[in-house]
């Protein structure tokens, strides 16, 4: 791998950028690998370089059935916080924090972490209270979570409108100054690349039919749509599409699927300083570094895999969004797709091992896994590589359902996590 | 937005006029107190959360207000059959 640098730049420049390599190998697959990940997304990307990288397991495959980044880390809205309620949040979460201040030096890939502040508008008495509680807990835990009156709010964000007749008044605000967004696709192309330059196969297009298992319940490796492949350990971080790869081994898990949307407007010049969400009215707001408005809403009603989602969906966000900051009344909206979000009864997700050995789950991130990417992958490639599980995600295992002991972000937030 | 058919109103109406109310078919055993932690893991918290066919319960809240079953593709979205709480699971292979 070639070092990326200002350097490097201007050698390039010099030559007519013709010395650029590819950012990954397309290898075809290996006849066996010490661990096969399944999902080339974010998580599962992430995991890959954290086996290679922090645990020296480099005969790894990442396979994927379409392409690298394609799913929810290509479509999600790029908000990172860390102001979970419950320890076990705040620890995977804070962890993620961590690793992304410094992520860009670390894979020599600019991820455009970007720590502008994520801002959580209360709009009634509940809000209030529920945000001073996690303010609270946040503290305790070493978290930062300041609360903003609605002035103070103003202030840092000054297209906000808190007149008090407004629609949704804004009575105060939660403000995690470290919160902030990163480029999604970038992390997908940063990942892929430190990992590829480490040994690991990424194996694009290639989707997984079957999970095969010893008579003794042992895995063996993975039916694919480029021919069986041997392995000695499964990774599955399938987002959406968890529950059907792990039918496949004869496991089943706790989730539903969702369509969750998002849009993006005209680009313009910059004008909106920082991240805002607001969970009563289902609106989640930032501006990219090309200028587009990036709006996420909320999950339609039913399970589905179409990754499309109902019209009705984005007005109720936009209507909202209007209201909140009535200088966007007359933007245009370019682009809105689809993304099929796994959700978990607690909304907390599942880093764990399963009843098979040798088969590792991933998943349950629901409706906010983007901001946990690095701290889940590495964490998660700690509990594949010692078969037992960082003490940071002992309590997201699958077997809490059995046990009762949920993490019950669901009751805690209510919304958005 | 789906169009979905009630099958007590008889009529086609817009999904802004319903509950979507989670897999159909559920039964609470009747011995809730004496299973074990696996049959209630099974009973409360796992789904079939099906690529293809899913049978689920909604529920008509802007309408008539009741409770009933439809089979539905989680692919295409589409409706394949509404049908009153409480019948049996329909044979698809018919309707669809």
């Amino acid at each position: 791998m070639r070092k990326y640098s200002a350097f490097a730049i201007a050698r390039e420049a010099f030559r007519g950028h013709k010395g650029w390599e590819q950012q990954w190998r397309s290898p075809e697959p290996k006849a066996e690998y010490d661990v096969v990940i399944i999902g080339a997304g974010g998580h599962g990307l992430a995991t890959a370089y954290y086996l290679a990288s922090e645990h020296g397991i480099t005969n790894v495959a990442v396979v994927e059935k379409g392409w690298l980044g394609g799913g929810n880390t290509g479509r999600n809205t790029t908000i990172i916080r860390s102001n979970y309620l419950y320890d076990e949040s705040a620890g995977i979460y804070d962890h993620a924090v961590k690793l992304w201040e410094n992520l860009s030096q670390e894979l020599n890939y600019n991820v455009m972490y970007s720590p502008r502040g994520v801002m959580m508008l209360a709009h009634n008495i509940h809000d209030v209270q529920v945000f001073k509680r996690h303010i609270h807990a946040n503290r305790l835990n070493g978290v930062d979570n300041e609360w903003l009156t609605p002035e103070q709010a103003k202030e840092f964000c000054p297209p906000l409108n808190i007149d008090k007749n407004a629609r949704y008044p804004v009575l105060g605000a939660a403000l995690q100054r470290r919160g902030g967004t990163a480029r999604h696709d970038a992390v997908a192309w940063g990942y892929a690349r430190a990992a590829s330059a480490r040994g690991v196969d990424i194996i694009q297009n290639c989707e997984v039919t079957g999970i095969r298992r010893a008579p003794a319940g042992h895995v063996e490796g993975v039916e694919t749509t480029r021919g069986f492949i041997k392995a000695k350990k499964i990774g599955v971080v399938a987002a959406g599409h968890t529950s059907v790869i792990m039918q496949m081994a004869g496991v089943r898990v706790p989730l539903e699927s969702y369509p969750l949307q998002a849009l993006v407007s005209e680009p313009v010049k910059p004008v909106f300083p920082c991240v805002v969400m607001s969970n009563t009215v289902h609106a989640y707001i930032s501006q990219s570094d090309k200028g587009e408005l990036v709006i996420g809403a909320g999950t339609d009603q039913y399970t589905s895999y179409s990754q499309t989602g109902g019209l009705h969906i984005l007005e109720h966000t936009l209507d909202a969004i209007c209201e909140m900051f009535p200088m966007f009344t007359r933007m245009k909206m370019l682009r809105s797709w689809g993304g099929i979000v796994d959700v978990t009864p607690d909304r907390s997700p599942i880093l764990s091992k399963t009843p098979v050995p040798g088969l590792y789950v991933n998943c349950g991130w629901g409706t906010g896994g983007f901001k946990a990417t690095p701290g889940s992958g590495n964490v998660f490639a700690h509990t594949i590589a010692r078969d037992e599980p960082h003490p940071i995600n002992a309590g997201f295992s699958l077997d809490r359902f059995r046990t009762g002991r949920l993490i019950d972000e669901a009751a805690a937030a209510a919304v958005a996590h | 937005m789906l169009l979905i058919r009630c099958p007590y109103c008889e009529k086609d109406l817009p999904e802004v006029e319903f509950r979507h109310a989670g897999e159909a078919h559920l039964v609470r055993p009747s011995n809730i107190t004496e299973i074990s932690d696996e049959e209630f893991e099974a009973y409360f918290f796992l789904r079939q959360n099906p690529k293809g066919i899913v049978f689920e319960r909604w529920r008509h809240v802007h309408g008539c207000g009741r409770f009933f079953n439809a089979a539905r593709d989680t692919v295409s979205d589409k409706f394949l059959t509404t049908y009153k709480a409480g019948e049996p699971k329909p044979a698809l292979g018919e309707s669809a």
